[in-house]
């Protein structure tokens, strides 16, 4: 079966972020979202340690431990970005001003709630970070992730298993084989990868899909 | 005259008590105020109750505070991380309490406690395992969950400049909880690159106006995260 890599992934979310998007780039996948952003757009990326116009990793050798995304990785700052504390910074999350999140994910449910920030082992110590804040503050909740765990289960599921970060709040998810909106009437499969049919998508999925009437194949990148 | 600046960093932790709350400032290592953690580690202030945003990074700074067994509680957001292996072995031995708080909320709480409100209802973590047995309330069609503000007894927290006003300018991503933390300690401690003469910060860029600040420290060099 075609499947996009991740790098292809993260392109295919890029392409959906416009011109003025004030834009938050979760830990992780979500980060490479930032190599594929068009150059032609001017996209402010928000990073929740107080950066507003979050610029890419500096050349080697001008790293500044004082200049870090939220992954703690060193960046740069554009011309024009700003620099502000945690109480303005999540400000801009949770009170809804940044108008995109991308966000990687464990499980989406049908309804939209998402599960990204425990697995729930009882061993493991739990993390939260700004996941919770990031699911619920943004206008629209992206997720991107493999449509399938490593051990085949379907990450789109009928209520999530593991703890949820947010109940209700994806607007719409990325997988390698399609892009699906999560509507008040269901799952709406807009894209799906070349050579996939909506049978085998639906066959993999535990939860009824829908296929959009403009559904569209995505092209890898 | 008024000057809040001290001469030593063991002048500046002075008066931290065993029990205390303390913030302490940063993100990872980006303002993390290392060198009062170190003198707060030779004051020997022990049970303390610390606030960051993460639980230690490496072996230095507050990953030092807490190998010396300093902590009996930990209120953050983020614990867990590649090179948190000090706290992490504390946790799986059961020698430290974790109050596991959304980073959003962990920023307004304090906000909360520095003016001076009785409680915030926020959104974030509504549903959640973060939120059992919260008293939660739906306001205008969304649901809240009220949360109480964190307060301490002291911060800690590292700034770029100061004056012996205790006017406080930041650089770049090392502000992240310095400025709020500032207004929800009864004494807040910085230490700074540099202690410029009054007047020399443009009033229109303070940052952290001095009256949430009571100890100024100069700690020369680089005003930069040490880097373990």
């Amino acid at each position: 079966m075609n499947r996009l890599n991740r790098n292809q992934m993260a392109a295919r979310v890029a392409q959906d972020i416009p011109e003025g998007a004030y834009v938050n780039l979760g830990i992780g996948l979500p980060t490479r979202v930032a190599n594929y952003l068009p150059a032609d757009r001017e996209i402010f990326l928000h990073s929740e340690n107080g950066l507003l116009g979050m610029g890419p990793a500096p050349a080697p050798g001008m790293e500044d431990p004082e200049l870090m995304n939220a992954g703690k990785e060193p960046v740069t700052l554009l011309q024009g970005g700003a620099f502000f504390h945690h109480g303005d910074s999540f400000a801009m999350m949770r009170g809804g001003h940044l108008d995109i999140c991308v966000l990687g994910a464990f499980q989406v449910s049908a309804g939209g709630d998402l599960a990204n920030w425990h697995t729930g082992a009882a061993d493991a110590i739990p993390a939260v970070g700004g996941a919770m804040d990031l699911a619920i503050g943004a206008k629209q909740v992206f997720v991107m992730m493999e449509h399938l765990s490593k051990s085949g289960e379907c990450k789109i599921v009928p209520f999530c298993t593991y703890p949820v970060t947010g109940i209700g709040c994806v607007d719409r998810i990325y997988t390698d084989l399609a892009v699906i909106d999560i509507t008040a009437h269901g799952l709406l499969v807009r894209e799906m990868v070349d050579g996939l049919d909506f049978a085998e998508l639906q066959r993999l999925t535990p939860v009824p899909l829908t296929l959009a009437a403009t559904a569209a194949t995505t092209v890898a990148a | 005259m008024i000057d809040k600046t001290v001469s030593s960093l063991e002048e500046a932790v002075a008066g931290i008590f065993d029990g205390a709350t303390v913030m302490i400032g940063g993100f990872g290592i980006a303002g993390q105020p290392a060198e009062l953690i170190d003198a707060l580690i030779a004051h020997g202030a022990r049970d303390l109750t610390i606030v960051n945003n993460n639980a230690g990074n490496g072996e230095i700074g507050l990953a030092a505070l807490l190998r010396a067994r300093r902590v009996k509680k930990i209120i953050c957001s983020f614990p867990r991380q590649a090179d948190s292996q000090v706290f992490d072995a504390l946790y799986h031995a059961g020698e430290i309490e974790l109050e596991l708080v959304p980073q959003g909320n962990l920023a307004a709480r304090i906000q909360a406690a520095g003016a001076g409100l009785g409680a915030i209802y926020t959104p974030t973590g509504y549903g959640t395992l973060l939120a059992e047995g919260k008293e939660t309330r739906e306001i205008d069609g969304r649901h809240y969950v009220l949360e109480y503000p964190i307060r301490a007894d002291f911060a800690l927290i590292k700034a770029f400049r100061g004056d012996r006003w205790g006017n406080l300018v930041y650089r770049k991503a090392a502000r992240n909880f310095g400025p709020i933390m500032a207004t929800a300690a009864t004494v807040t401690i910085a230490q700074v690159g540099e202690v410029v003469p009054l007047g020399a910060l443009d009033p229109e860029s303070i940052v952290t106006p001095g009256i949430f600040v009571q100890r100024v420290v100069a700690v020369p060099g680089l005003a930069q995260a040490r880097v373990a």
